[in-house]
């Protein structure tokens, strides 16, 4: 059930250049379950900012009802989100679309999980649920720069975890997908969520095997309703899916990308 | 006495709140918040006679207390509305306004015909105003006498009630007006978006991958208000105003120009509550200014001799 409220917030820290780790608390944490899911944060209560800004689940926390959200300063919603203090309320509205199929990772089997940049946060949830359900899980994570990792230890926690830069700064030098080349890491299924070239490259370096993308598209509702976030089915003119309701993850070549 | 009940050419709403035409897609998402038929009616997405995919992504950019669309009247095509969104609406006690778009005049009489014969239709919404599509569409809603002409062409097979949507990219909307009013037009709705533009500093590149896009919200409330003023003081046809309403003060405001129901789009998307919360607050705000209907407000701001208002509080 997809509903809305003002979610108290917990905490905020600063995890990594510009980066923030936003823990939320209420009743909508009740509603949160599939990693790979989304909000819908308004992050002001005037009419300016007016649109809601889409941020992943990263973690979600039944007993403590609480969630987080990681997310990178880019713009002028996410800067006056940076400013939240612990005690004030967030219009949150969620949680959001369809996110990773876990059935698609078999018990004892292995995941590997790649995630570039502000991908990195929604495959943590997607790494612990894997985990608890007994399925290996390999994480490769991609930053630009030494100071923009995070969550490099988080990850480990559940498995074989690789960093990249792409400045060489820190890790592995070069892209997610030099990694998964260089280390040969071999996979049952294989989940991503990143920047679109990344997510390209992955499809077609993997074509036919199971590979889920989260893809990002610039959104209105947030909900299904207005047309804002289509992209193309293959072998359509017309056939669309929505990525805020129909995914944001889909699985490889269910789109074009 | 339902206070806010209010009557219309073929519409007889049980209070003068709805979603605007493509704001609300054809209800479905919605109706996971609330139940549809606390609506006064419900205007659904443009409806082409074939499938449309509209324009490349990105379709939206934010702007100060507003946002432009460039989403270019994607939807499923006449068919598949038939066939499966209006049957699905009819679960809901709401009339349902068809808006209708096409490239040529016969494809928007053609939709117009078949459309209107729907049972839960019970009024058109001919949207010759929408900015982001190359053919049809805005090209019918700037020259007076082609406006005219396609709104005839319409009344003539249409059998409820046409609406026709302004557009405010025209110099005279008020000779706009009157060129549909004479041709036989039911009623008028407006305001459609006003054409704009978003520049990425970074790339120093349009946002829209249409370049162009439809400005909506709150930044085009004060046009909307001065287009209804002058418009509802020119025709004698009944206006739907729309343009960055939000709360039940703005609904107000829009009577008082002069419109006598009012359509809630850009809000659904920061609110998914917000028209039940509209239709909430109505009476409420009713109260407070000593007004016993809403459909005394229509036109006050204007109207000789009407009763100063009453502030109680
Ligand atoms: C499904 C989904 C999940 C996301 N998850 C995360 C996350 O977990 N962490 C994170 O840091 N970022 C995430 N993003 C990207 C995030 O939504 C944008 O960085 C953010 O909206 C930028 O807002 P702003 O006000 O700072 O920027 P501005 O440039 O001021 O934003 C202006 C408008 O453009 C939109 N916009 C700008 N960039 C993007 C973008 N990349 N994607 C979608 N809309 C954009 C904004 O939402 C707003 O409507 C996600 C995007 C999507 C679609
Ligand atoms: C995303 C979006 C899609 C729209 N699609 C349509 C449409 O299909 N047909 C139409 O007549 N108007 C369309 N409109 C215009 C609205 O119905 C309305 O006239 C306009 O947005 C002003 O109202 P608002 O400020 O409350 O949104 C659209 C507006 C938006 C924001
Ligand atoms: S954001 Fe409105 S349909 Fe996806």
């Amino acid at each position: 059930m997809i509903g809305r409220e003002r979610m108290t917030v917990v905490s905020q820290r600063m995890i990594a250049e510009r980066t923030y780790e936003l823990t939320l608390s209420g009743q909508l944490v009740a509603q949160m379950n599939e990693p790979g899911q989304f909000v819908h944060i308004k992050v002001a209560e005037a009419a300016d900012p007016l649109l809601r800004r889409p941020l992943s689940l990263c973690q979600i926390d039944h007993k403590q009802g609480q969630c987080i959200i990681i997310y990178r300063q880019e713009g002028k919603g996410t800067a006056l989100l940076t400013q939240k203090q612990p005690g004030d309320r967030v219009d949150v509205l969620g949680p959001l679309g369809h996110g990773f199929p876990l059935d698609a990772a078999p018990a004892g089997g292995r995941a590997l999980l790649v995630g570039g940049g502000i991908g990195v946060p929604p495959l943590y949830e997607l790494a612990k649920q894997l985990a608890n359900r007994g399925v290996n899980v390999v994480s490769v994570l991609g930053f630009a720069t030494k100071a923009a990792v995070f969550y490099e230890a988080e990850f480990a926690a559940f498995g074989e975890t690789y960093i990249a830069t792409d400045d060489g700064s820190y890790g592995m030098a070069g892209r997610v997908t030099d990694v998964i080349e260089q280390q040969g890491l071999s996979f049952d299924v294989l989940y991503a969520c990143g920047p679109k070239p990344m997510l390209k490259a992955l499809a077609e370096r993997f074509r036919g095997r199971p590979v889920y993308l989260s893809l990002e598209e610039r959104m209105g509702c947030g909900v299904g309703a207005c047309f804002a976030c289509v992209c193309h089915v293959p072998g359509s003119e017309t056939a669309y899916k929505k990525v805020c309701s129909d995914g944001p993850v889909f699985r490889a070549g269910e789109v074009v990308l | 006495m339902n206070r806010l009940a209010v009557e219309l050419p073929g519409l007889s709403l049980k209070n003068p709140i709805m979603p605007a035409s493509g704001c609300f897609g054809f209800g479905r998402e919605y109706a996971q918040f609330y139940d549809l038929s606390v609506l006064g009616a419900i205007m659904i997405k443009a409806t082409t006679k074939e499938p449309r995919f509209g324009n490349s992504t990105p379709r939206v950019a934010e702007t100060p207390s507003g946002m432009l669309n460039a989403i270019g009247l994607q939807n499923p095509g006449l068919d598949k509305v038939l066939a499966e969104e209006l049957p699905w609406l009819e679960q809901f006690d709401v009339p349902i306004i068809a808006n209708i778009a096409g490239s040529t005049m016969e494809e928007y009489v053609e939709v117009a015909e078949t459309i209107s014969k729907a049972p839960n239709v019970h009024a058109l919404e001919l949207n010759i105003s929408c900015p982001n599509v190359k053919k049809g569409g805005i090209a019918f809603g700037t020259v007076p006498e082609v406006a005219a002409e396609l709104t005839r062409l319409v009344k003539e097979v249409s059998v409820v009630p046409v609406y026709v949507k302004l557009s405010p990219n025209v110099t005279d909307i008020v000779a706009m007006a009157k060129a549909i009013e004479q041709a036989g037009a039911d009623g008028l709705t407006m305001i459609n978006t006003l054409v704009g533009m978003r520049i990425d500093v970074k790339t120093g590149r349009p946002i829209l991958a249409n370049g162009t896009g439809g400005l909506s919200g709150p930044a085009v409330k004060p046009i909307a208000i001065r287009m209804i003023y002058e418009v509802s003081q020119a025709v004698s046809i009944p206006i739907i105003g729309m343009g960055g309403v939000q709360t039940a003060e703005d609904v107000l405001e829009f009577f008082y120009a002069g419109a006598s129901a009012v359509a809630v789009g850009t809000a659904n998307f920061i609110d998914p509550f917000v028209c039940p919360t509209i239709i909430n607050e109505l009476p409420v705000l009713l109260d407070e200014l000593g007004i016993r209907h809403i459909s005394e407000c229509t036109g006050r701001s204007w109207k000789t001799g009407a009763h100063a208002v009453h502030c109680r509080s």
